[in-house]
């Protein structure tokens, strides 16, 4: 029983790690970026949906949607300021520029918000399912549910509507998305936005679980850790790999000496590395000679 | 402007392109050999901690700069330098052996860290050396029988032969010779048969294997390489510290490290030296900062690494070639001087060819 408790609660940390995974994996798919300021944003996230909750009162019903709705404006922002400049740039380049923003958000949320740790108080907070033994956070609930429906809604978008399958194209292929007529660069702030609003969403989800303060982001290291488990650029394995490093933790830090779960993320991807560096869904090759 | 003709093909590879530069080297040369004469205590210990940082970035410009790996795990290897060698020290060893052994040891992890390294690019060994940073951070966290944990390990003054090495001019002296050794040895080794192979794999790895380029021995020498300069670093860091604690040698080191190379300039040795004075004097520079403006700014928790990523994020949006590419253009300007076409250094517009499967 013990086992089966570690695992559900292996598996809600597993999906908001997933969840950040895969808003590195979208901008990875479509734009060929690294954004590794992505767990800075979903603590920006947190941050917006308690200034709505907590300090402007606003209605739950209300302050998700706004909260997910000012996120995408900022990701589209970041895009135009920061990104549109560094198209063509090497990866490195990029990945450099994405941390040095995610060390200015941290300080601009603490020079906001301040840096003592905050509570976001969601009406389900503190009740528990019971199945059996078994019992589940309604936070933790909430946080398997919203990856589950949040990915069926990925699933749905970017398999039947118009702009999901020119987001395709033009992650396939910049040149050739764009002489079919795709404005390519729309489609960049677009993605941008929406890997926002689900760091957004991962926010929201995880902020009632742990408190949130600006030092959050640095879950994105581990979500990195992730998407590459689950192979960089493969959307399912963004989740899978988010599972399995977070079922990985909960198990480590019952069974091994203390400290190994906090590495246990990072052993499993160098380990992941080693014996299948192109990830459990690979969307890379090695260039052949 | 300066036409160089040359006549015989060695002339390439010379380190010395024309008497121009002995005059200019030498004359920095001799300031800095005179540095006790012109330099006060506080300069001098200024002036070591940003050799130590040019040692290291050395290190990191063979690896970032030349071989085109990226590293985001650096510090990882400045604290196995540091701690090896402190924890010889600790055991009576002296200090110039201590610290062969620290940079043999860190060159030895860097070379077995690129082993599952060769088999990434890219991003994908970027997180790869940070997961190995974090790992060892963990380690000397929590292996406290060898390194202390939190509670830290003090360092052992060096001394030989009754001679305080620690005292100021003397550690600037050793610091400055340990930084031209380090120095003339990748100057060296660029201009190498080995050097040059780090260069095309930097600039294509498929044609660089299709020349006949071991790939997998050139990276793990490129890292070991690196790994070794930078735990050299580490060993002199160590006594700059003189009491190492983990939190010295966080993620946040290695951004530092990395900014460096790239604030300097990636690609060129000068850079490496732009970049750790850049980096050397930033603390002083922030200190004047937070003394301008109002309290409530200043106070600002993590200031100073945001600091850190606004430099990295503005140099690399409006120039990405750092201090030493910057210094170029001025140069150019004043060499051609009412000719100057703007276009020269203007950055092509390019696609990104994908490496993914299609």
């Amino acid at each position: 029983m013990e086992v089966l408790q570690l695992l559900i609660s292996g598996i809600s940390q597993g999906c908001v790690y997933g969840l950040i995974a895969l808003g590195f994996v979208l901008i990875y798919k479509a734009t060929e970026m690294v954004n590794f300021a992505q767990g800075d944003i979903m603590m920006l996230g947190a941050y917006v949906a308690i200034t709505f909750i907590s300090l402007w009162e606003v209605p739950y019903y209300w302050a998700v949607p706004a909260t997910i709705l000012v996120m995408a404006t900022v990701g589209v922002i970041l895009e135009r300021v920061l990104l549109r400049p560094m198209i063509g740039e090497p990866h490195f380049a990029v990945l450099m520029l994405t941390i040095g923003l995610g060390f200015v958000l941290r300080a601009l949320a603490g020079a906001i918000w301040g840096n003592e740790p905050r509570a976001l108080p969601m009406p389900y907070v503190g009740d528990v399912l019971r199945l059996g033994e078994v019992v589940i956070g309604y936070e933790n609930l909430a946080i398997i549910l919203g990856t589950a429906l949040l990915c069926l809604l990925m699933w749905l978008f970017f398999s039947f509507t118009r702009i999901g399958i020119a987001m395709q194209a033009a992650s396939q292929n910049q040149l050739a998305a764009f002489y079919v007529g795709i404005p390519v660069k729309r489609m960049f702030s677009l993605v941008w936005a929406l890997s926002a609003a689900i760091a957004a969403l991962a926010g929201i989800l995880t902020a009632p679980v742990s408190l949130v303060d600006p030092l959050i982001g640095f879950v994105g290291i581990k979500a990195f850790a992730a998407a590459i488990v689950g192979g960089f650029g493969s959307m399912p394995g963004a989740i899978i790999g988010g599972l399995l490093v977070g079922v990985v933790e909960q198990f480590a830090g019952l069974y091994l000496p203390p400290g190994f779960s906090d590495m246990s993320a990072y052993v499993l991807l160098l380990v992941m590395l080693v014996i299948r560096p192109q990830g459990l869904f690979a969307t890379m090759q090695k260039k052949k000679v | 402007m300066r036409f160089i003709r040359k006549t015989r093909y060695e002339q390439d590879i010379n380190l010395i392109k024309h008497n121009g530069q002995v005059l200019w080297y030498g004359l920095l040369l001799l300031a800095l050999f005179a540095g006790p004469l012109w330099l006060d205590r506080f300069l001098l210990g200024e002036f070591a901690f940003v050799f130590i940082y040019a040692i290291a970035g050395l290190g990191l410009m063979v690896l970032v700069g030349y071989t085109g790996l990226v590293s985001l795990g650096h510090a990882a290897f400045l604290a196995i330098g540091a701690y090896v060698h402190a924890y010889f020290l600790n055991q009576g060893l002296p200090f110039p052996v201590t610290m062969v052994i620290a940079t043999l040891f860190s060159a030895l992890v860097g070379g077995l860290i690129a082993i599952p390294a060769l088999r990434m690019t890219g991003i994908y060994l970027a997180v790869a050396t940070l997961a190995f940073a974090v790992i060892v951070e963990q380690v000397l966290v929590h292996w406290e029988s060898v390194t202390g944990g939190f509670r830290g390990m003090p360092v052992p003054r060096p001394e030989l032969f009754g001679v305080n090495f620690a005292s100021p001019t003397v550690f600037y002296f050793m610091c400055l010779v340990l930084l031209l050794g380090s120095m003339i040895l990748v100057m060296n080794l660029l201009r190498s048969p080995a050097g040059r192979a780090m260069t095309a794999v930097r600039d294509s790895e498929t044609s660089a294997e299709s020349m006949g380029i071991h790939l997998a021995r050139t990276k793990t020498l490129a890292f070991a390489l690196s790994a070794g300069f930078t735990g050299l670093a580490g060993a002199l860091f160590a006594h700059r510290l003189t009491y190492l604690a983990p939190d010295a040698f966080t993620i946040i080191t290695s951004i530092q490290l990395l900014l460096m190379v790239v604030v300097g300039g990636l690609g060129s040795l000068h850079g490496v030296i732009y970049g750790a004075i850049f980096i050397g004097l930033l603390p002083q520079g922030i200190a004047i900062f937070r003394d301008s403006v109002p309290a409530a700014v200043a106070q600002i928790p993590g200031l100073e690494p945001a600091i850190f990523g606004l430099i990295l994020i503005l140099f690399l949006i409006y120039e990405p070639l750092g201090i030493y590419g910057r210094w170029r253009k001025v140069r150019l300007f004043f060499e051609e001087f009412p000719m100057y076409r703007k276009a020269t250094y203007k950055r092509q517009k390019s696609f990104l060819r994908t490496e993914r499967l299609q």
